[in-house]
C-alpha cells in the first residue's frame, strides 16, 4: 500500500486513488498530419521504466484532482509531487529557494524516510498549455 | 553424520561458460526461453545457441505463476495459439520424458453478473466453434463439480454460473522448466546461469552481439523472452514496445486435505483458486495499478482476493495465508502477446503475455523457434506481430477472454 500525499488532501492511502500512466503525455499539436506510426506511438507506447518514472494518478475518492507523481518503480519510492503542467522536478531547471507559493499542504513524501525533491516549491513553475488536462486513462 | 547423507541426484542441466559466438542467443531462461530453445533445437536443427538467464534458471514469472493451463479466449487468433498450447501440454510430458504432473481438472470461469452471463455464453459458443472444449453450467452443475463453492444468493455478487473447459488444468511449473532445460541441454543448448544481459552490439541496424556481465558474445541472432523486463532489453537494443510492467501477486495457504477439485476462476470479484497436487491452495490476485519492476505489490490488493475467496469458499475462512510474492507481468493494451520481429534485424521479442504468460509457454516456445528460424513468423504467431499496433490489427481479449487484470 502507497502512502501518497495528495497536494490538496495531504497523505491518503493508495486505494483512494486511481492510477494515470505515464505523465507528459501531450495530445498530438497536428493531428491530421500523423501517420500510423506516429499514432501508435501515441496511443499504445508508454514509457516503461525501470527506475524514476514520472506517472499521473487521480485523487478519485477525495478532491477528485489530478496531479503529477515521480516515483521510483523498483523500490516504490515517491520522490515528488507535483502539478499536472508543471515541468518533472529531476529535469527542470533548479528549484527557486524560496518565495514560491506550494499547493500542498502536505508536502511529505510518502512510505520511507527518503528526502523529498522538493517537489511542492515547483507548484507554480509555468506550464506548457498542453498538458494541463489528463490525457485519458491508458487502462 | 555426514556420511549418511544421500548422493546428490543426478544434475538436469550443466552450467556451462559463455562461448565465444554461438548461432542464437535467447535472453531470459524462463519457461519461453526454454520452450524456444528446445523448438529451436528439435524443430530447426539449430544447437549451437544459449540461452542466457540473469538470475537463476526460471526464477522470475516461471517460479511465480499459479501453473493454470486453459485455451477458452474468444477470438479466432488467440483460440488458435493458446489450444495449440493445450494440445502441445498434452503431449509434451511423453515428448520431454519428464512428468511435470499436468492435471487437467478443468477450469471454469464464473459468471456473477447477467453481462458476465452473456459474455460467457458468447464465449463458449466461440470456443466451440473454434474446436476448444467449452460448455456453459447453471449454478447446480457449478456446484456438483465443486461442492465447496457457495452458489447461494447470500453474497454480493452470486453464482449465476460458469463456463467450463474440461482439459484445462495445472501443472508443475518449475517441473516444467526443469523438463524443458533438460532436454535443451541433451540436444546440446548452453543454459548459462548469472549471465545478466547489459547490452547489444549492432552493425548498422543489425544486432550482431550481446553484451553481458561475463563478457561480449557474438551471435547471428537474438531472442527476447524477458518477460516483465522487454522493454529494458528493447530500450538497450534501441526501440520501444508498447508494454506495461505491472506488479502481479500471488499467494498460498498451507497444506490441506484436498478439498478443491479443479480450477477456479472468477473476474468479477477476482480471485483464481486451485489446490496444487501437495495440498496447498494457490490463488491468484490482480496487478497492482501502477507501474512496477519491484517483484512485489501492495497488500489491499491481497485483501481484496481474500475476501473474494472467502465469499466464494466459505470453507477457506479457516485457512492460513502462508506464504505471498509478486512477479512483473509485461502486459499490453489488448491483453494479448507479441511475438515476431522487431525494428531490429535479426532480433525478434516474445513478450506481452502479460498475467497468461504460464499456460502459452509451448507454443510461445514453438512459434517463436519458427521465427527466429526461418526470419518470418509461424502461422500461429503472424496476427501477433508488433505492427498491429500500427495497422489497428488488435486482438482486444480484455474482459474478452476470461482474462483476469
Amino acid at each position: 500500500m502507497l502512502l501518497i500525499s495528495c497536494p490538496n488532501c495531504g497523505s491518503r492511502d493508495e486505494t483512494e486513488f486511481h492510477y494515470g500512466g505515464q505523465a507528459h503525455v501531450a495530445y498530438p499539436e497536428n493531428p491530421n498530419e500523423l501517420n500510423d506510426r506516429e499514432w501508435a506511438e501515441f496511443l499504445f507506447y508508454r514509457d516503461n521504466t525501470k527506475g524514476a518514472f514520472a506517472e499521473r494518478w487521480l485523487h478519485s475518492t477525495g478532491c477528485r484532482q489530478w496531479f503529477n507523481m515521480l516515483r521510483d518503480t523498483v523500490t516504490y519510492e515517491i520522490q515528488a509531487i507535483y502539478p499536472m503542467g508543471a515541468p518533472r522536478p529531476d529535469k527542470a531547471a533548479p528549484a527557486p529557494e524560496s518565495g514560491t507559493a506550494s499547493t500542498a499542504p502536505d508536502s511529505t513524501t510518502t512510505g520511507t524516510a527518503a528526502p523529498s525533491i522538493a517537489a511542492t516549491s515547483l507548484a507554480t513553475s509555468t506550464a506548457p498549455a498542453s498538458t494541463t488536462a489528463p490525457e485519458g486513462a491508458t487502462k | 553424520m555426514a556420511d549418511l547423507l544421500p548422493e546428490h541426484p543426478a544434475f538436469l542441466w550443466h552450467n556451462p561458460d559463455p562461448k565465444p559466438s554461438y548461432d542464437a542467443v535467447i535472453v531470459g531462461g524462463g519457461g519461453h526461453g526454454l520452450a524456444t530453445a528446445y523448438f529451436l533445437a528439435k524443430n530447426h536443427g539449430m544447437t549451437n545457441i544459449a540461452v542466457l538467464e540473469k538470475g537463476w534458471l526460471a526464477g522470475g514469472n516461471m517460479a511465480r505463476n499459479t501453473t493454470i493451463i486453459r485455451s477458452n479466449y474468444l477470438w479466432d487468433e488467440s483460440a488458435a495459439i493458446y489450444e495449440h498450447a493445450l494440445k502441445l501440454w498434452e503431449v509434451l510430458p511423453e515428448e520431454l520424458e519428464y512428468d511435470f504432473l499436468f492435471s487437467q481438472r478443468g477450469v471454469m470461469n464464473l459468471a456473477h453478473t447477467l453481462g458476465d452471463v452473456r459474455e460467457s455464453m458468447r464465449r463458449v459458443g466461440a470456443n466451440q466453434l473454434n474446436g476448444v472444449d467449452a460448455e456453459w453450467l447453471d449454478p447446480k452443475q457449478v456446484k456438483e463439480l465443486c461442492p465447496i463453492l457457495n452458489i447461494n444468493d447470500n453474497i454480493r455478487y452470486p453464482v449465476m454460473g460458469a463456463t467450463y473447459q474440461p482439459r484445462a488444468g495445472i501443472a508443475k511449473h518449475d517441473h516444467v522448466a526443469w523438463a524443458f532445460a533438460r532436454k535443451c541441454d541433451e540436444l546440446g543448448v548452453d543454459i548459462i546461469q548469472n549471465c545478466e544481459v547489459t547490452g547489444f552490439v549492432k552493425d548498422g541496424n543489425r544486432v550482431t552481439g550481446v553484451k553481458t556481465n561475463r563478457g561480449t558474445i557474438n551471435t547471428e541472432k537474438v531472442g527476447l523472452c524477458a518477460a516483465g523486463h522487454s522493454s529494458v532489453l528493447a530500450e538497450m537494443a534501441g526501440f520501444r514496445l508498447p508494454i506495461q510492467s505491472h506488479p502481479l501477486q500471488a499467494l498460498v495457504s498451507e497444506l490441506h486435505e484436498p478439498v478443491h477439485p479443479t480450477v477456479v476462476m472468477s473476474n468479477h470479484v477476482h480471485v483464481y483458486v486451485s489446490q496444487a497436487h501437495k495440498g496447498e491452495l494457490v490463488m491468484g490476485a490482480g496487478v497492482d495499478s501502477y507501474n512496477g519492476y519491484g517483484q512485489r505489490g501492495s497488500f489491499h490488493v491481497i485483501e481484496h482476493q481474500m475476501a473474494a475467496a472467502v465469499e466464494l469458499f466459505p470453507i477457506f475462512a479457516r485457512a492460513h495465508v502462508l506464504r505471498t510474492w509478486g512477479g512483473i507481468v509485461d502486459t499490453t493494451l489488448d491483453a494479448s502477446p507479441i511475438v515476431g520481429t522487431t525494428p531490429v534485424d535479426n532480433m525478434f521479442v516474445n513478450c506481452g503475455w502479460g498475467t497468461g504468460g504460464f499456460k502459452g509457454t509451448p507454443a510461445a516456445g514453438l512459434t517463436f523457434a519458427h521465427t527466429i528460424a526461418t526470419g518470418t513468423p509461424h502461422e500461429l504467431n503472424k496476427p501477433f506481430a508488433l505492427e498491429r499496433f500500427e495497422t489497428g490489427a488488435l486482438i482486444d481479449e480484455h474482459g474478452a477472454a476470461a482474462v483476469a487484470h
